[in-house]
């Protein structure tokens, strides 16, 4: 009796999809928690506390976060990491756009080509920011150099040296890096546009513009929306770049809040202040989240008509 | 088997050997010894060489220490900036290797967890003709106790072209502040440029930009960690700086780290800030024209301003010994071996001067005199100052060197963002945020 009934409960557990679903969701439950959900709570109680390096702090409520809104230098890096983000996006959004339509012709080389313009993204970021760096050398830039040899400039070009010739410089490198990411990820959605659609459009005689208006653009509105959520979420945590290239100078020009966050809480020492700059990053990014969020919810975009 | 039980004899021989003149001869300043753990081995984290042979030495003298004890040491190296992070997760989690090599203000960060090396550093300053006092306070807690054994400065001084300082009109270095400025700017209309950083160049800005601040008087904060940095000897000192650095080449404002080595070699500066890599890097090369400048190249101490004292800061680099470890005693014994006169001293003459000894004797090591241009970083630990000046050493020390609170009020007020009065205040702001 008693084994059959828990044969039944066996049963009745194998055969139902939520009890099931539940268990096989756990161990994906179990790396969230300890790997994201975790330190993510640790940061969010450090920056709570007085925490240095080497030393346990006690719980000082919002008084880190009082103490940045204070200070000039963070506020910078918000106005530094905004600025940095929003450029670059537009910028990566749209030559990116540009590459993947060009892609998605009929080109010499096809397959060659896709793969090289993925390069960018491939090389290791400090290895690319090195490069960089070079290039925008005070001394030994070679753009500046062939300007010069070139007639068109008289002295070296001052990259990294005046605050807005460096914040230009930073993007610039960024852009260079982002656009494979973009251009890759919406040829994807270039290619599951049905070709009939644009057979259909010709017979009736549109123009590429309108072609592009009216059948590619909002049938790849959902990718665009994904792709830029993460190229935006990328970009307003770069580290690397500036790390590298910058350490956030002239004067701080170039800093953003994960740079600054780090400064602070490793050769600064002061574990809790950086935790706090982190966690000031966290409403920007789930901004960034929710604006995609909504508009992936707009499900009457897909079928590209108005909603 | 049989190899690790003789090992073990070996060193417990070895042991017991060197401990007989600590009970004997206690008075008289005979080897003295720390002895070590059975079956000890050391991990030791350092930072990684600057000039190659500096590395070969110090790994050659390690391995004289395990064959003379049976104690095997790994030796683990790091890119200089990368150990202090390394070394502070090391003390939070209490594990790690059981020697780091630290920088600066590192035992400071975290003294609670440090062994006390005070027997250790008295031993060695008995024996060597005592610490310099800077040293001393790098060494020390407030109370006299040494937690860090100071290895050495690297020190960065002023390293120039002497054919273009005698075409600029001198024969002989300056060493104050007003012919300084005149020799910079006549090296400036020679068209052979200084060049410093004005960036956030790490080891490279801080260094000659303190000199100038406490050689005018102006200091971050006063003995009693009160900030006084916005004060009439501070805006004297970014004023002068401000003339200074239009005679610099273009673009020092977003220099690395490197930047002044590559210039300097390439000719492109006749007068830089640096340690002795420049001189090293062209002396070494294979490249003519790097011999040639090498050739022409020498070092001179950094100015001594109106205070009337040599006010230099350099990068202090000093041992730690943390408590998690297993064996302190081999390690402050492994620790007491390598600053020995035996090793030290041909370590620091492979090391080719890039780190100044802490110890007054060292100033005989004969290495001195192998190259008249190595003399000017001989007394460099003699005459620095530490970074906390004239406060103490601690988290708000470290915290605004980090943050660049001195680079950026000279930088910004020398790349025309402010007025020297507006930077001297922003600095006060932002150091009141770490001072209190």
């Amino acid at each position: 009796m008693a084994k059959s009934s828990s044969q039944s409960l066996l049963d009745r557990f194998n055969n139902s999809a939520n009890a099931l679903g539940l268990v096989f969701m756990l161990p994906a439950a179990a790396i969230l928690l300890v790997f994201l959900t975790y330190p993510l709570g640790l940061g969010l109680w450090l920056g709570l506390t007085d925490t240095k390096i080497g030393r346990p702090g006690v719980f000082i409520g919002l008084e880190n976060y009082r103490s940045l809104f204070n200070d000039s230098v963070f506020w910078l890096s918000v106005f530094n990491t905004i600025g940095y983000t929003a450029v670059a996006s537009v910028f990566k959004f749209v030559l990116g756009l540009i590459l993947a339509l060009l892609l998605n012709q009929n080109i010499a080389l096809k397959s060659f080509m896709r793969a090289i313009i993925l390069l960018p993204w491939i090389v290791p970021t400090t290895l690319s920011a090195i490069a960089f760096w070079w290039m925008y050398d005070s001394q030994f830039s070679i753009i500046s150099w062939v300007l010069v040899k070139a007639g068109l400039i008289d002295h070296y070009i001052d990259f990294l040296g005046d605050r807005w010739n460096a914040r230009i410089s930073v993007v610039v490198a960024n852009i260079w890096r982002g656009i494979p990411f973009v251009a890759i990820s919406l040829l994807a959605g270039l290619q599951t546009i049905s070709p009939s659609l644009y057979e259909a459009a010709t017979i009736d005689g549109a123009t590429p513009w309108q072609r592009f208006r009216f059948i590619t653009y909002p049938l790849l509105t959902p990718i665009i929306a994904i792709v830029m959520t993460f190229s935006v979420l990328f970009t307003f945590t770069d580290f690397q770049l500036i790390y590298v290239i910058t350490r956030g100078g002239p004067v701080n020009a170039t800093h953003l809040m994960a740079t600054l966050s780090f400064q602070r809480a490793i050769p600064g020492g002061q574990l809790a202040e950086g935790a706090a700059i982190a966690m000031a990053m966290v409403p920007f990014l789930i901004a960034a989240i929710l604006i995609s969020f909504f508009g992936l919810q707009r499900r009457a975009w897909q079928q590209g008509s108005k909603d | 088997m049989t190899n690790q039980t003789r090992r073990r004899i070996v060193g417990g021989m070895s042991a017991l050997a060197t401990m007989g003149p600590m009970f004997w001869i206690k008075s008289a300043q005979a080897q003295t010894s720390f002895k070590p753990e059975k079956g000890a081995k050391l991990r030791v984290l350092r930072w990684k060489r600057f000039v190659q042979p500096d590395e070969d030495m110090w790994l050659a003298n390690t391995k004289k220490f395990s064959e003379k004890y049976g104690i095997p040491v790994r030796t683990d190296n790091e890119n200089w900036e990368d150990v202090r992070p390394k070394a502070a997760v090391a003390a939070n989690v209490g594990a790690g290797p059981d020697v780091i090599v630290g920088w600066l203000d590192d035992p400071h960060l975290y003294p609670e967890k440090l062994v006390d090396l005070t027997d250790l550093a008295d031993y060695l300053g008995k024996k060597y003709g005592g610490w310099f006092p800077t040293a001393r306070t790098y060494g020390t807690t407030k109370k006299g106790r040494w937690i860090g054994l100071p290895l050495g400065a690297s020190g960065a001084l002023l390293t120039y072209r002497e054919s273009w300082v005698k075409e600029a009109g001198f024969s002989k270095f300056p060493t104050n502040f007003d012919d300084y400025l005149k020799l910079c700017q006549a090296l400036k209309k020679n068209g052979h440029p200084p060049g410093f950083a004005l960036s956030h160049a790490t080891g490279d800005s801080e260094t000659w930009m303190h000199n100038i601040l406490w050689g005018f008087g102006g200091k971050m904060v006063d003995d009693k960690n009160q900030v006084a940095i916005n004060s009439p000897e501070t805006i004297k000192a970014i004023e002068y700086l401000q003339e200074l650095s239009k005679t610099f080449i273009e673009g020092t404002g977003g220099w690395s780290g490197v930047s002044n080595n590559n210039a300097f070699l390439e000719g492109k500066i006749s007068l830089t800030s640096n340690g002795i890599s420049i001189y090293y890097a062209g002396k070494n090369s294979t490249d003519a024209a790097k011999k040639a400048v090498a050739a022409d190249t020498n070092h001179a101490p950094m100015m001594v301003g109106p205070v009337g004292r040599p006010t230099e800061l350099h990068l202090l680099s000093q041992a730690m010994v943390f408590k998690y470890s297993k064996y302190p005693n081999a390690a402050k014994e492994y620790l007491r071996f390598m600053w020995e006169r035996e090793q030290y001293e041909p370590w620091q003459a492979a090391s080719l001067g890039y780190v100044s000894h802490p110890l007054k004797a060292y100033d005989n090591n004969k290495f001195w005199n192998d190259d008249p241009k190595y003399l000017p970083f001989k007394g460099v630990v003699e005459r620095m100052q530490p970074h906390s000046y004239a406060g103490s050493l601690g988290y708000a020390s470290a915290a605004c060197m980090a943050d660049w609170i001195v680079v950026d009020m000279f930088a910004s007020a020398c790349l025309g963002q402010k007025s020297a009065k507006e930077a001297a205040a922003e600095a006060e702001k932002r150091a009141k945020r770490y001072y209190g």
